[in-house]
């Protein structure tokens, strides 16, 4: 039982991750209709950034706020430099530049800090309190993080009128640029902010794969998982989908372990996690092919 | 007096097809103006050209200055507001959102609760929805919320396609009211394409008949509809 509970808190942790990621993901897609598969690798490069201001001697909180506006500018600035002068080409010259964007961060941040794996200070205190058997206090951390990275995005969206434009510019476009949104600009700061998002998740990650520029590969593909069982369409979804697919992953390990030793047979283990949460996403979307909560959307002919 | 709206040889394209050959009108300030014509005469055209929403050659001047290079956002931002064809609404905003969006790009914010409040003088019922979904309102909340989403815009000239289009007799008869009051009331002036001629000759002082991208008529409304020759060729009423 203790060891079940250990589970399902590490997988709430690195659920959280998936959760950022997925956030991440779906702020762009909801607002151009494209999966950016360089969130990852820009993730993987801002957390480089925040390791080498570390390196310089800022404290880590700074450096992860040095981070997080270097990161919005990047975005920024791609979406409005590379990807501006390729609005209404077809979506495949688009998913080309995403994949091109993909292997410069990567062979950048390898040529810039090499490829050898470093490690990655934790901000959180090692210190042992009620409950600590069951969860580490950089988990909790990275869980508190997230939460309040996520509430904040909330509030932002529903509360303030820069987000009220910014969702309005993603549901309407047209409709919004008559009433005086600058779209253009709406889609730029988009990818500012799930640059931003991403940067949060690599620095809060790093710490438990260590830095290495294929640190976010698989949390990525666990982001996309995430993502889409939740509905690629709802952010609230993306983001319970990125916490359910941490759960699964370990609790599918959990189980495996427990059958192999009841009955002497290996069915899954810990070398299968991603295949049996993989195999659930498709179950979940062959289900329901718009995700848990996603909108199937209805067009009128 | 210089027109509020004044239009020479405006063509438009969508893509390789030409939709509007040299159109030319002007408008005054004030009045309620309706461009009338049948399918494919360019009505719908016309409006989105004003607005930068389509590729157009030609000048278009908003009180005097003119717009014909600036984008949507700006045009808007100068006091043109556009109520689109199929109303435009945001379905998943609330009705509230719907109406504060529209003091988004305002630089002085301070009267948008007045707004808000005068907006509900002309349309009660959006204040008993104002935190229901925009789209689970009926198609005339629907298109009162695009008419009043478009007064929260403080415009000086309102463009409203086919306002009518697709709702019961009984709530266009109401909505038309209520654009007549704010035409008085606020000093907006109008520029309406209709389909249902009839309608829009009752309530407009002026009217422009279009046949394939240009002006064939032109003259103030009650002529025309007392024009059976006219209304029979270019009207079918």
């Amino acid at each position: 039982m203790e060891q079940l509970i250990q589970q399902i808190a590490s997988g709430l942790a690195s659920g959280a991750i998936y959760a950022l990621l997925a956030l991440a993901l779906v702020m762009i897609f909801t607002a151009t209709d494209h999966l950016n598969f360089a969130q990852g690798e820009m993730a993987m490069f801002s957390t480089y950034v925040c390791w080498q201001l570390i390196q310089l001697g800022v404290p880590f909180w700074p450096a992860l706020g040095l981070t997080i506006v270097f990161s919005f500018i990047l975005g920024l600035s791609i979406e409005r430099i590379i990807l501006r002068p390729l609005h209404g080409s077809p979506i495949l010259s688009i998913v080309v530049v995403f994949i091109g964007l993909l292997a410069i961060f990567h062979s950048l941040a390898g040529s810039i800090w090499s490829h050898t794996i470093k490690t990655f200070p934790s901000p959180f205190p090692n210190v042992s309190f009620a409950g600590s058997g069951y969860i580490g206090a950089h988990q909790i951390g990275m869980i508190a993080v997230s939460l309040i990275m996520l509430f904040a995005l909330f509030a932002f969206f529903r509360f303030t009128p820069l987000g009220l434009a910014m969702r309005a510019a993603a549901q309407n476009p047209v409709s919004a640029r008559l009433v005086g949104v600058r779209v253009d600009w709406m889609l730029a700061l988009g990818w500012g902010l799930a640059a931003s998002i991403g940067a949060v998740a690599g620095a809060m990650v790093a710490p438990v794969v260590y830095l290495e520029p294929n640190m976010m590969a698989s949390i990525l593909l666990y982001g996309f998982a995430g993502a889409l069982v939740g509905g690629i369409s709802s952010p609230g979804g993306a983001v319970f989908g990125g916490f359910l697919v941490g759960v699964l992953e370990n609790l599918v390990a959990y189980f495996g372990n427990l059958t192999e030793k009841a009955f002497g047979i290996y069915i899954v283990g810990n070398g299968e996690k991603l295949t049996v949460a993989l195999i659930i996403v498709i179950a979940i979307l062959t289900l329901k092919p718009a995700g848990l909560f996603g909108r199937t959307t209805v067009k009128r002919v | 007096m210089t027109a509020l709206l004044e239009i020479g040889g405006l063509k438009a394209y969508y893509g390789a097809t030409q939709a509007l050959h040299g159109l030319a009108f002007s408008l005054d300030k004030g009045g309620i103006t309706t461009l009338l014509g049948a399918n494919g005469a360019g009505k719908t055209t016309t409006l989105r050209a004003i607005c930068g929403m389509v590729r157009r050659e030609g000048t278009i001047r908003f009180d005097g200055q003119p717009i014909d290079t600036m984008a949507t956002e700006d045009i808007v931002r100068l006091g043109v507001a556009h109520v689109p064809e199929g109303r435009g609404t945001f379905v998943g905003l609330s009705v509230e959102e719907n109406l504060k969006i529209a003091s988004y790009g305002r630089r002085d914010k301070t009267h948008v609760p007045r707004d808000l409040e005068l907006v509900f003088t002309y349309f009660p019922r959006l204040k008993e929805r104002i935190h229901q979904q925009a789209g689970t309102l009926s198609g005339g909340e629907q298109q009162m919320l695009a008419i009043a989403r478009a007064l929260m815009l403080g415009p000086r000239l309102m463009l409203l396609d086919e306002p009518s289009f697709g709702l019961a007799p009984l709530i266009v008869q109401e909505i038309f009211h209520i654009m007549r009051r704010i035409n008085e009331e606020e000093g907006v002036s109008m520029l309406l394409v209709e389909q249902n001629a009839a309608l829009a000759l009752d309530l407009a002082d002026n009217a422009y008949v279009l046949e394939t991208g240009n002006v064939v008529m032109a003259g103030p409304a009650a002529d025309i509809r007392n024009d059976e020759g006219i209304r029979k060729s270019y009207l079918g009423y």
